[in-house]
């Protein structure tokens, strides 16, 4: 049954029409047409679906919406500031070329923004282990990590 | 968000408007550029300019490729080629890609032959389109065309100037393609053989409309599949009961073997699907060779043998050499796994569908489902549309035939179908398991004097081509079509030949058609047969007491070949190792004749636990005059990095009924702690014809792993993929 939820998404409160224990991932995308969360395995191990929760990165595939209600939920659309300047980390990857396909960027943006929440001068192995969960098929692995590094420098 | 979504649909050809109204809205870089040409089922013929480049009434100049971006920066480097020729800047030139009617039909974007082919077209295209406006307006003005330039979309002569929108009166240029006195891209450079940047990259960083999955209709629905136990399962019973009061349910489509659901919302039809899987009986056998080693198995199967190269008298000169060596290799099957499932958007109005897909030949895909549908191809549009990193051909063109499939059992509202995971790992046609065995003689100098290669190997390439059989959904229906045969052999032997000098040469090959769906996967055969020719080449080095570079070197008579080898040799000349650490080497130069390519790999081997880390690959490439360097660099670090992921992690399972390597746990990949610091040189040959480089590093990648593995262990490894107990306690 669709009920009303509440949910704070890039700054704004938003009322969806869901069942509760639909997953985040299909509300941000169909209901609120937002693209950076992508459906990769529906299963947590791929990383695409990633957003921010209250600033920690979290797959979004299976989430229910209902909890995801309790947090600040941030997308990668939501990085960009009013003014429609990038966030140092998405303007790192832009300047390094750090993309083939793109379709994992979503997921790697995010779980970047989380580690520099956490620990804000990481090593290259920290930066690995962070992107642990992120999976990327094309092999942009070593340009990512020069990303998120020259973000930080 | 409105406003991007707004034009994405725009590019995608669902909003019809002109180029006026473009012009004064604010497009964002576009995947696909506005056209008020509709997508008739006439192919653009290519031998005229206008095939290739159309002038836009707001200056810009449109360029046409029917070859897709697969996240290869493929749409770049063309812009780049066309921008030279044109001599116009970036900004002032659009791309359109792939969609029938209105691109050139380039067939499939594969083989590393996009720079090639299209490439090259849009630059005659584009240099003849130049000559022809400098002639025209030479003959407009009375000015000789030595004092005429065509520059930024204008032509300028010593005191006037005119659009080529005005020197054409908005007509297109018609003339044929003709043979240009100049190519700017050899002479000039002013954007060629630049480290352009893509554009799309910021477009993807700030979470725009990009990709196929990304596509939203008005009133779209949700489709999926639900997919049979195995590859021969028949159906046999269905509770549809309760369907019907399910949350958005709207139409359950079974034909024969084949059955769709569809709903309003993505979710529930997950939902849907899931429930239909437990309420649907199926007929199912075992029939997977499961218990027996795949390498044993494949040599049981009827084999179909040809002599590739017969070259002196290989046997007796083994047999009367100083040192001989023998080696088996093995590949197993794996699988393309994008990231991103396969997709794609349908619709069927008026008796026509059209469908947006990211298939990597979308007049193929035309000409088959027009075969499967029993449809004029003219009623059939197809609409190419980025989609995940494919590496070949993955399972777009089935999710276009499932879409297609639903979209005409529910007429009128565009129908949106992704695979989900399991479907994707258990249904794409894999690169096929492969067999290379190997003898060869060193004469008392080292030298190789005598080689014998045996390869065994399924098809390469099943890819859409006018049959219903090569899309996956045809089987199943009641029409019986049955599955495709073994496709291209071509594949099979790719790099089978050996590029280095030796005087006695015997290569067989031996094509099966083995049990698992197969077909194109970024470098076909050359995979298996680069990985097992590079290795044996390390090994012989070995045997011969010889650095494996200068032993390779000894085989080598072109420069360009032994250039990359010296290249590699300096920037790999001061790596220490410490202990458990080993460097390897590897070389080819692609089909014999594309791009040549050196890497090095430094791994780390813990012999307590098995485990190999890799620390840094290095490579140096050379294919020939290069159009985006750091493109090339960008495709070869992915491309070591994929490789070596399909030595140390990867391999299709499967159990007696179907693959059981349905997810990212049972289907591991590299992920980043595993993967290495990347170093790419770029040799740029302006003076060289370009050639395509994307798959260049899959085969030598693999084997400067393995060879690291050996020269820090002592262990030959010639199964992939590699095995923690190959090299515990070794």
């Amino acid at each position: 049954m669709k009920t009303d939820i509440q949910l704070n998404v890039n700054g704004k409160e938003h009322t969806v029409q869901s069942a509760p224990d639909t997953p985040l991932l299909y509300v941000l995308r169909n209901q609120l047409e937002l693209n950076g969360p992508k459906f990769g395995c529906g299963l947590q191990q791929c990383g695409a679906c990633m957003v921010l929760l209250d600033g920690k990165s979290t797959t979004s595939c299976q989430l229910p919406v209902r909890t995801a209600a309790k947090y600040k939920i941030t997308t990668l659309e939501g990085l960009v500031d009013e003014n429609g300047r990038l966030h140092k980390i998405q303007e790192a990857f832009v300047k390094e070329q750090a993309a083939q396909c793109g379709y994992c960027l979503n997921g790697i943006i995010i779980a970047s923004v989380a580690l520099l929440n956490e620990s804000p001068s990481p090593t290259d192995d920290e930066i690995k282990e962070k992107l642990n969960l992120n999976i990327c098929r094309c092999g942009v692995h070593s340009r990512v990590v020069r990303a998120v590094k020259a973000s930080i420098e | 968000m409105e406003t991007t979504r707004r034009n994405f649909l725009q590019q995608l050809g669902y909003v019809s408007i002109g180029f006026s109204l473009m012009g004064a809205a604010p497009v964002p870089h576009s995947f696909l550029a506005p056209s008020k040409m509709r997508g008739s089922g006439k192919r653009p013929d290519q031998n005229h300019i206008n095939a290739w480049l159309h002038l836009l009434e707001n200056g810009k100049v449109l360029i046409m490729s029917g070859k897709v971006e697969l996240g290869q920066g493929l749409r770049t480097a063309l812009k780049q080629i066309a921008a030279e020729e044109l001599d116009t800047r970036l900004d002032l030139i659009e791309m359109q890609m792939a969609e029938t009617g209105k691109t050139p039909d380039e067939g499939y974007t594969a083989g590393s032959y996009s720079i090639q082919s299209s490439g090259m077209a849009i630059r005659n295209a584009a240099a003849s389109a130049r000559e022809t406006v400098l002639k025209m307006a030479s003959e407009k003005w009375g000015i000789p065309i030595s004092q005429l330039q065509l520059k930024d979309g204008e032509v300028i002569g010593p005191k006037q100037k005119i659009s080529l929108h005005q020197l054409l009166a908005g007509r297109q240029i018609e003339q044929e393609v003709g043979t240009p006195s100049e190519f700017k891209g050899k002479t000039v450079r002013r954007f060629v053989g630049k480290p352009v940047p893509r554009k799309d990259i910021e477009d993807m960083v700030r979470g725009n409309p990009i990709f196929v999955q990304d596509l939203r209709f008005p009133d779209m629905v949700h489709a999926r599949t639900v997919r049979p136990p195995s590859y021969t399962s028949e159906f046999v019973s269905m509770n549809e009961s309760d369907f019907d009061t399910q949350p958005g349910f709207l139409k359950l489509v079974r034909k024969g073997n084949f059955i769709g659901i569809l709903a309003e919302e993505e979710y529930q039809t997950i939902q849907i699907m899931e429930r239909a899987k437990k309420s649907v009986q199926w007929k199912s056998e075992d029939y997977l060779p499961a218990n027996t080693p795949l390498k044993d198995y494949l040599k049981t199967l009827p084999l179909e043998t040809k002599t590739q190269e017969d070259k002196g008298d290989a046997q007796t000169a083994i047999d009367q050499s100083q040192k001989r060596h023998s080696a088996s290799y093995f590949k197993p099957y794996i699988m393309h796994a994008p990231n991103g499932p396969s997709c794609a958007v349908a619709i069927f109005e008026d008796e026509k569908l059209k469908i947006w897909s990211h298939s990597q030949g979308i007049y193929p895909l035309r000409n088959s489902l027009a075969a499967l549908f029993k449809m004029s191809e003219d009623d059939i549009h197809i609409i190419g549309v980025p989609g995940s990193g494919c590496y070949g051909h993955n399972a777009a063109d089935d999710a276009a035939t499932e879409a297609a499939l639903m979209a005409v059992e529910y007429p009128g509202r565009h129908v949106r179908l992704q695979w989900m995971r399991d479907d994707e790992n258990g249904w794409e046609p894999y690169g096929t398991a492969m067999i290379v065995e190997l003898k060869a003689g060193l004469d008392a100098n080292g030298k190789i004097n005598g080689w014998q290669y045996e390869v065994w190997s399924d098809g390469h390439s099943n890819r859409p081509d006018g049959t219903p059989e090569s899309l996956l959904p045809a089987r199943f229906l009641d029409e019986g079509y049955g599955a495709p045969g073994i496709g291209y052999k071509g594949g099979a032997v790719r790099n089978s030949v050996p590029y280095y000098t030796i005087d006695a040469v015997n290569v067989q090959s031996h094509i099966f058609l083995g049990p698992l769906r197969t077909s194109s996967l970024r470098a076909l055969g050359a995979y298996a047969n680069l990985f097992a020719l590079e290795c044996f080449m390390d090994e012989l080095a070995h045997k011969a007491d010889i650095d494996p570079i200068e032993f390779r070197l000894m085989h080598l008579k072109d420069p360009r070949s032994i250039d990359c080898l010296q290249k590699l040799r300096k920037n790999t000349s001061r790596i220490d190792l410490a202990e458990g650490e080993g460097l390897g080497y590897a070389f080819c130069h692609y089909k014999n004749e594309t791009a040549y390519f050196a890497v090095a790999a430094h791994v780390k081997v813990d012999r307590k636990n098995g485990a190999v880390q890799l620390k840094k690959m290095w490579a140096v490439i050379d294919a020939g005059e290069t159009i985006n360097p750091d493109g090339l660099k960008n495709q070869t670090e992915g491309g070591m990095i994929q490789s070596a992921s399909w030595a140390l992690k990867e391999a299709v399972r499967y159990d007696a009924r179907h693959i059981t390597s349905l997810d990212w746990n049972s289907y591991p990949i590299l992920r980043f702690p595993e993967t290495p610091e990347t170093e790419v040189e770029v040799i740029d040959r302006p003076d060289q014809p370009p050639v395509g480089a994307g798959e260049v590093a899959q085969g030598p990648a693999t084997a400067a792993v393995i060879n690291a593995i050996f020269n820090t262990t002592g262990v030959r490894i010639r199964e992939l993929p590699v095995t923690t107990d190959a090299l515990i306690n070794a």
